[in-house]
């Protein structure tokens, strides 16, 4: 079967005062309908523009978008803005980080609820209530009539998202982006809100890509992961495999970053040195070589490609040591080396064995 | 046993709501309502919460950037409360701040080398202006800053070096307490990972004790040797962090701690989740009896929601875990939501 | 909200009697011609002034004509007698604010109409042609005083001494009773010369909001959900942008009800303006104290309707 939501080699750039940003740089992934897709990076990494690109808001004049997108057959980039609009809230939806400032302060949730619905649908603005209350029940709002007529900033942070989400659904989208949807929010709500789309992944059979800098979002949710560095897709592989078995030092880092409820006691965490690169003067060769601690003279010069891996077609990495190089190191982090060790162990064993 | 730096006893702190024709005060937000916990010596107190718990209030009043409506705060021993202003200087050398946004806790009209000096500068230390530069430079140094860029201004630097420069000012004139109020939320993933390892180091080299508030379970776990968690403007739970992640008492605790997000898809799947329904409710109108009573799994009516329940110790095995809870989590309840030791 | 309007309006009671009292101490501290020699006429007898003065009370302290004074304002509404006009004040202020309405009110709309399309076109089509010229003619607008650019139209196109007379000159204004053609006539230069700084200074400031405001989150959420742009901008948008220019509206209308003293001279039109210039020239206490007061109530209570108007506007907004 054809895959949903098809993306080949997208790249976006735009052009500044202070020059030309490659904000997202050959970027490539297949979802499959009812599959949920987890794209995790930081700042900078290219990964919000992504997917705001696939729907056509980075459109402008000094925006240069390449490659080929496709959903449900239908090629995005090239549509024109009129096809795009019909897309949007209706076959593919979008919702965002922060709920409070997503809405329009002025106007009732009801109303904009509604509007989801009637810039789509030919129905009676009675039809549009009853729809939106009928979806609010659906995300678990109660007294949902009562909450048509409350404005964004009197509910509270859970019930804003559950909103959002509501109105994301208006159109039964086979598609919804989720960017950062629970970055705002406090940890118990987290939970809410990830069970829920769960669920909804569940019941309505809704494909999703979710956007987020929090490996552990997309561990409880998501069927595949891509990670993002510096406008690039640097490991792509199922979630399970993302986490026992990464190949690429920026997954390592990230992993290595993370403070964990299960960790060793007392460790230190093992942060990745430096800072994100700049998407103008991005580093020559592989973009992640200044901060690699595996880093050899070839990685400055030459770009990696983003390479199937032996075994599992459906793990690709982006880096240019060898598959078994960096299996070893894997162990070696995973027993709680540090990466300097690891590198002298592995990386320099390696080149004097040759 | 370690002495306590710091004693905070009963801290009330309320923001009057105004109202009526008058103006006059119709009611408040009891952001602290009632707060009583210890600081130990050399150990790192880690004040977690979500939001509208009262941590950040609290924080400001240990250092006293905020008057207490009532109750006390005292380090070593002297009420900080009632200290007149030219008594409280001196003191303030000794406790710091460390702010959550870097992006606005530094003046940006001034270079970060004389923000760093800054703390000289307002007590009167180091009035050589070579020898202060030389300091400055190695608290940079320290950090780890280019002492270089002392005449640069704060744009430019990213938010994780912004973060660096107010961790210098910190403990520029040594501190025996900081106070840091979620220092890493507003960085990316990787960089909070420098900041928290920088802090441990120089806690452990500079001898300092440290009061981390955070939202993020995972952060106040790895850096924390004891922990308190706030709800609604009280201390629900206290004690030894690893004790209370193992076996947390209190349902919230337990609640809290199965909400976060585990970085591993099996046990994320196979968790028992306890999902809270509901949401926090207003601090102006706070719920009668245990303030968690409205969301809790083991409500009980017409105890919880009448008598509030006191901080108390549980099991004598483990003095100093003191939870606010009359039906407190059972050892296999508390488990089922932790996570197992690695 | 209610408790809120009550406490607004004993303020605004309590601010008057300061301005009042304030207007008082200036007016005799700062020397002018003695009201009772300018009401005596021509070569008075010293006894004529002295009675004239005692009719008026001048001859009391001050404070007690500052006493006598409230007394019949609050209690009677009589704001005292003119020592220029041969008038009551209270007649001379009805008799003026028409005009002084009608001007502003004529502005207002002409000022909103060109600058609500000019700063939304300039804003959409940002460094366009449209947007360098619209807001280069707006800083020119900005910066002619009203009095220069009031003459340079009358000498150009005011039908008795301009060059290409289209338009009535100064001094033709009646009231719309009278002669409404005329009256019509008599306003669209002042109309047009009172609304020039203000319709740049609207469409600099509506320019400025709209791209704020296009660049908030919730018009991204708009356009995410499919709606039509031009819906997002009229209903998103706009409603957005538009609600900082009711405050400056608001308060900018108080102020020109108290009177355009600039283009009620320069046109000659009748209005409060002019009645508080003339006033002052002639230390025309009870005049000068009745127009300030006039001036002083539009400002605060405009204000006030700003503040709920915006309440309304903005649900945030809530006063408790």
């Amino acid at each position: 079967m054809a895959p949903l939501l098809s993306v080949e080699n997208l790249s976006v750039s735009f052009d500044t005062d202070d020059g030309v940003v490659h904000a997202v740089d050959g970027v490539s992934f297949q979802l499959e309908a009812g599959a949920v897709l987890g794209v995790v990076g930081e700042s900078g990494s290219g990964k919000s523009v992504s997917s705001l690109t696939l729907l056509g808001l980075t459109r402008s004049a000094r925006t240069t978008v390449t490659g080929r997108a496709s959903f449900d057959g239908e090629d995005l980039l090239a549509a024109p803005e009129e096809r795009l609009r019909r897309l949007r809230g209706n076959d593919v939806a979008m919702i965002f980080q922060d709920p409070l400032s997503a809405l329009h302060p002025f106007y009732r949730v009801g109303a904009q609820l509604s509007e989801a619905v009637l810039a789509h649908r030919d129905v009676s603005k009675q039809e549009a209530r009853d729809r939106a209350v009928e979806m609010l029940g659906l995300v678990g709002i109660a007294d949902a009539k009562r909450r048509l007529d409350s404005y964004p900033h009197e509910l509270s942070g859970g019930t804003r998202q559950r909103v959002m989400i509501a109105m994301a659904l208006m159109n039964d989208p086979k598609l919804l982006i989720a960017d950062e949807p629970t970055t705002a929010l406090d940890v118990t709500v987290q939970a809410q809100i990830l069970e829920l789309l769960a669920r909804l992944r569940d019941e309505l059979g809704m494909a999703m890509v979710i956007v987020t800098h929090d490996l552990g979002v997309v561990a409880s949710i998501a069927d595949e992961v891509a990670v993002m560095y510096a406008g690039r897709i640097v490991e792509r592989a199922s979630t399970e495999t993302i986490f026992d078995a990464p190949e690429h030092p920026y997954t390592w880092g990230l992993l290595g970053s993370m403070p964990r409820l299960d960790a060793l006691d007392g460790a230190d965490l093992v942060p990745i040195p430096g800072r994100p690169p700049s998407l103008i003067a991005r580093p020559g060769g592989c973009h992640f070589h200044p901060r690699c601690p595996y880093v050899r003279e070839a990685h400055k010069v030459v770009d990696p490609e983003l390479v199937a891996v032996e075994d599992d077609p459906a793990h690709a990495v982006r880096c240019l040591l060898p598959s078994a190089t960096r299996r070893r190191v894997w162990q070696e982090l995973r027993a709680g080396v540090a990466p300097e060790r690891a590198r002298t162990d592995v990386i320099e064993a390696e080149e004097g064995e040759r | 046993m370690a002495e306590a730096l710091m004693e905070v006893r009963d801290l009330v702190k309320e923001f009057p709501i105004h109202g009526g024709v008058l103006g006059r005060p119709v009611g408040a937000v009891h952001a602290v309502d009632g707060v009583s916990f210890d600081v130990l010596r050399g150990e790192t107190l880690g004040i977690v919460g979500e939001s509208g718990c009262g941590k950040t209030t609290t924080a400001r009043l240990l250092l006293r950037l905020l008057e207490p409506t009532s109750g006390s705060v005292a380090f070593e021993g002297r009420d900080i409360a009632t200290l007149s202003r030219r008594e409280l200087k001196p003191l303030r050398r000794e406790m710091q701040m460390i702010f959550q946004d870097p992006y606005s806790s530094l003046n940006p009209r001034k270079t970060i080398g004389s923000i760093i000096a800054e703390p000289f500068v307002v007590h009167g230390v180091e009035r050589d202006a070579s020898a202060r530069k030389r300091h400055v430079q190695e608290l940079m140094d320290l950090v780890g800053l280019n002492p270089e860029h002392y005449n640069r201004y704060p744009h430019e630097f990213s938010g994780g070096q912004r973060q660096r420069i107010g961790v210098a000012r910190a403990i520029a004139l040594k501190p025996k307490l900081i106070v840091a109020d979620e220092p890493v939320s507003a960085l990316d993933v990787s960089i909070q990972a420098q900041i928290l390892n920088l802090l441990r180091s120089l806690q452990r080299d500079l001898d300092l004790t440290l009061v981390l508030i955070a939202h993020d379970l995972s952060v106040v776990r790895h850096m924390c040797d004891r922990v308190a968690v706030m709800y609604l403007g009280k201390v629900v739970e206290v004690g030894d962090a690893a004790e209370l992640y193992a076996r947390p008492r209190h349902p919230y605790t337990g609640a809290l701690l199965s909400a976060v997000p585990v970085a591993d898809p099996r046990l994320a799947r196979a968790a028992r989740r306890q999902i809270l329904t509901g949401e926090v409710p207003s601090p102006s109108s706070p719920p009668p009896g245990c303030r968690f009573h409205t969301r809790c799994p083991k409500f009980v009516a017409g105890h919880c929601d009448v008598d509030e329940p006191l901080l108390t110790d549980g099991d004598p095995a483990h003095p100093g875990h003191l939870a606010a809870c009359h039906y407190p989590l059972g050892d296999d309840e508390g488990a089922a939501t932790a996570r197992p030791a690695a | 909200m209610t408790a809120y309007i009550v406490r607004r309006l004993a303020w605004i009671v309590v601010l008057l009697a300061l301005v009042s009292a304030l207007t008082f101490v200036v007016f005799y501290v700062v020397p002018s011609t003695d009201p009772a020699q300018l009401r005596a006429g021509r070569n008075p007898s010293p006894d004529l002034v002295e009675s004239i003065r005692h009719t008026y009370g001048l001859d009391k302290s001050k404070p007690a004509q500052y006493a006598d004074f409230l007394e019949r304002a609050v209690l009677h509404g009589d704001l005292g007698y003119s020592y220029g006009h041969d008038e009551p004040v209270r007649q001379l202020i009805f008799d003026r604010l028409p005009a002084t309405i009608y001007l502003t009110l004529g502005a207002v709309i002409v000022w909103l109409a060109v600058a609500i399309p000019v700063g939304l076109i300039s804003a959409i089509r940002r460094h366009s042609i449209f947007d360098r010229l619209a807001m280069g003619i707006a800083l020119l607008a900005i910066s002619a005083p009203v009095y220069w650019l009031g003459l340079v139209c009358l000498y150009l196109f005011s039908k008795d001494i301009g060059q290409f007379p289209i338009f009535l000159g100064s001094g033709t204004y009646v009231p719309p009773t009278t002669d409404f053609g005329t009256f019509f006539g008599s306003m669209i230069m002042p109309w047009f010369v009172l609304a020039a700084s203000f319709a740049a200074f609207y469409a600099r400031l509506l320019r400025s909001n709209v791209l704020e405001v296009m660049s908030e989150d919730y018009i991204r959420t708009a356009r995410a959900k499919g709606v039509r742009e031009r819906i997002v901008i009229r209903r998103h948008v706009m409603r957005s942008a538009m609600t900082p220019l009711v405050t400056v509206l608001g308060l900018d209308i108080g102020v020109l009800l108290g009177g355009a003293i600039l283009a009620e001279t320069v046109f000659n039109i009748p209005g409060i303006g002019r009645l508080s210039y003339e006033a002052i020239q002639n230390g025309d206490l009870p005049v000068i104290q009745g127009t300030v007061l006039l001036g002083a109530f539009f400002i605060v209570f405009l204000n006030l309707v700003v503040d709920i108007v915006y309440a309304y506007l903005d649900p945030r907004i809530r006063y408790s």
